[in-house]
């Protein structure tokens, strides 16, 4: 029991990080520029896509992994300079409306050039095998290296944001654009740099994951709405708010889906248990951002005087 | 306080102009006439296809009571689909199949998941309001999902559609279809009537400014409630007509993906008009439809098509058209 906790505990954390990293993105994006955008879940499919694809170039994990980050930042200025650009200013329904379609187009683009068909990329040599946690307990190194890779790039983003200039102009702009704006700061170009940037994080996660999840049309889309659920948890605007409410999300998610039964066994018989618990550990984060909404209803840590 | 309801400093009138009714009541007349094509058309397909378009608009129309007068976006109307869809499938298999109770069970189940769930949902705004809002659909659908004893998963085949005091008149698809557009057209009718009185007008009052009806003494947490009810009972009463469309239920009702469709719906038609949603709901439904007939990677031309359409016509079809039904 408590080496399969481990365990769960390490797959959370992993699940976190990867939340984290496309919530970030989004999270800025939509304190910064004010704009819902729903396609910032097919950066992360594209990102495991164009992994597999440079991959099957080139046959070396980590020059793909590079051609693949390139890839995605170029695809998320290309979408904000010809798309977005022209949304910031309108109203959140115009923005859900245009973004569904960008989602419909590309899952289906995605699915004529590479077939419905789930893909994979092989873990690289130098990550495989695993790491013995106790005896007869071992856990993947590749798993362990998305964790770490998450934690570094947390660590970098929080340095960034809060440590460097161009951090302190994205903390004014999550405060109030219009007043950046007034002081001579290029919002257009703070905007486009935002935006490029969290789209490569959202590539990232899904590189980190194409060894480890199928990569497939659609795959964006769930964890989009796990990315919204951990941004509105954590505070719109704020990477504090993603990096917690992603570890929340990531961590109690997949304890809920190991041990809902063990723990209901307390309270009710092995039979109703096992009748109940799948809806009720599916239904558990959801039911966690209720209470925290319901408790707090600008998330664990609002952005003070953001409007709206 | 109803002596100063017609004192109410409201920006613009909210009944939409006659151009809109006009639309209105050309739909209307189409679809009563549209069965006429079934000899040549596709039979008793296009009554079906018909019967869910019409189904879905009324989805959207009470979705637009919420979006478009309330400014309340929510990305959990499918919910209110799906309950109303399994109080109708639950009650047929323990007998009950008359309409006068599937009818009122199915909005009464609505109107109290929305009460539930919109006392605390109405706390929060904006995208937290989107998020939550979804957050208690998503537990919905998968309490359906695990109703083990109704199919679970797998969902629920319905012995036979709604008897009407006693007579299986529903079965024909001819009377199913009309009788869905008698109840699309009493639903759009009573939305009509309720945007343009005086709890419409309070309500919109309260998604231009807030804080000053407010300041007048209207709770905007009760309005909002209200309203959230209401639209709630219509959903579930679109799903009680869903279940005996298909005759079978289950959890796929529900998905979020459905409760975005139906966003789409309002949003390309244009919030706050009413037509302009049922407009939506109808034009969305024929291009997928029609799209998936010509390729089966219609939704490369669908997706780039709605991109376009936000670009050139912001503020929907109802906008484009000129009707203004607020500023």
């Amino acid at each position: 029991m408590s080496g399969l906790f481990i365990v769960q505990l390490l797959n959370g954390l992993q699940l976190g990080v990867l939340l984290f990293l496309i919530a970030a993105g989004l999270t800025l994006v939509f304190g910064v520029m004010n704009f819902i955008n729903l396609a910032h879940g097919v950066q992360y499919m594209l990102g495991a896509y164009l992994a597999v694809m440079f991959y099957g170039y080139t046959g070396h994990f980590l020059v793909a992994v590079l051609l693949a980050l390139v890839a995605t930042l170029l695809f998320g200025l290309l979408l904000e300079t010809v798309i977005f650009r022209r949304l910031y200013a309108r109203d959140h329904l115009d923005q859900l409306l245009a973004t569904f379609g960008i989602i419909l187009f590309l899952n289906e683009a995605v699915k004529t050039v590479w077939g419905a068909a789930p893909l994979s990329l092989p873990i690289p040599e130098l990550l495989s095998g695993s790491v013995p946690l106790a005896p007869g307990l071992n856990y993947p190194v590749y798993r362990f290296a998305i964790i770490g890779s998450g934690f570094v790039v947390g660590a970098a983003l929080y340095a960034v944001v809060n440590h460097t200039r161009i951090g302190m102009l994205i903390r004014a702009g999550a405060h109030n654009a219009p007043m950046v704006s007034a002081l001579g700061v290029d919002i257009g170009r703070l905007f486009m740099l935002v935006f490029a940037f969290g789209a490569m994080l959202a590539g990232f996660a899904g590189i980190m994951v194409a060894p480890v999840f199928s990569v497939e049309p659609g795959m964006g889309d769930s964890v989009l709405i796990l990315a919204f659920v951990v941004i509105v948890i954590g505070g719109i605007g704020s990477i504090r708010g993603a990096f917690f409410g992603a570890l929340l999300v990531g961590v109690i998610d997949t304890l809920g889906r190991s041990f809902m039964v063990d723990l209901l066994r307390i309270g009710v018989s092995t039979g109703q248990a096992r009748a109940v618990a799948p809806a009720l550990s599916s239904m558990l984060i959801y039911v966690i951002m209720a209470v925290i909404l319901a408790m707090r209803p600008e998330g664990l840590f609002p952005v003070k005087g953001r409007q709206g | 306080m109803s002596g100063e309801a017609g004192a109410l400093p409201l920006a613009a009138p909210a009944v939409p102009r006659p151009r809109a009714w006009l639309v209105g009541v050309v739909i209307f007349c189409a679809l009563a006439l549209a069965p006429l094509a079934v000899p040549f058309v596709g039979g008793n397909y296009l009554l079906l296809i018909g019967s869910r378009f019409m189904i879905l608009a009324i989805a959207a129309l009470s979705l637009d009571l919420l979006i478009g007068y309330g400014g309340l976006v929510s990305f959990g109307h499918a919910a209110f689909i799906g309950i109303g869809a399994y109080a109708t499938g639950i009650l047929a298999v323990h007998g009950f199949t008359e309409f006068y109770i599937a009818i009122p069970v199915a909005m009464l189940a609505g109107a109290l998941f929305a009460l539930v769930t919109g006392a605390v949902a109405i706390r929060t705004r904006g995208v937290y309001f989107i998020m939550i809002t979804l957050a208690f659909a998503q537990m919905a659908f998968y309490v359906m999902g695990s109703l083990s004893a109704y199919g679970g998963d797998d969902g629920l085949t319905l012995p036979s559609r709604s008897l009407v005091f006693g007579s299986a008149a529903l079965k024909s698809e001819t009377v199913f279809f009309y009788a869905v557009l008698a109840t699309l057209i009493i639903v759009t009718l009573a939305l009509r009537r309720l945007v343009a009185s005086r709890f419409g007008r309070v309500l919109q009052g309260l998604r231009q400014n807030r804080q000053r009806m407010e300041a007048m003494g209207y709770s905007a947490q009760g309005f909002q409630l209200t309203a959230y009810v209401i639209a709630g009972a219509i959903g579930a009463l679109a799903g009680f007509l869903l279940a005996n469309s298909t005759e079978f239920v289950s959890p796929a009702f529900m998905t979020w993906q459905r409760s975005g469709d139906l966003i789409i719906m309002v949003i390309i038609g244009g919030g706050g008009t009413l037509y302009g949603a049922l407009v939506g709901a109808l034009a969305f439904l024929s291009l997928e439809e029609g799209l998936s007939h010509v390729t089966d990677h219609w939704k490369l031309i669908f997706g780039p098509l709605l991109v376009l359409f936000v670009i050139a016509a912001p503020g929907g079809i109802a906008r484009w058209l000129g009707w203004r039904a607020h500023e």
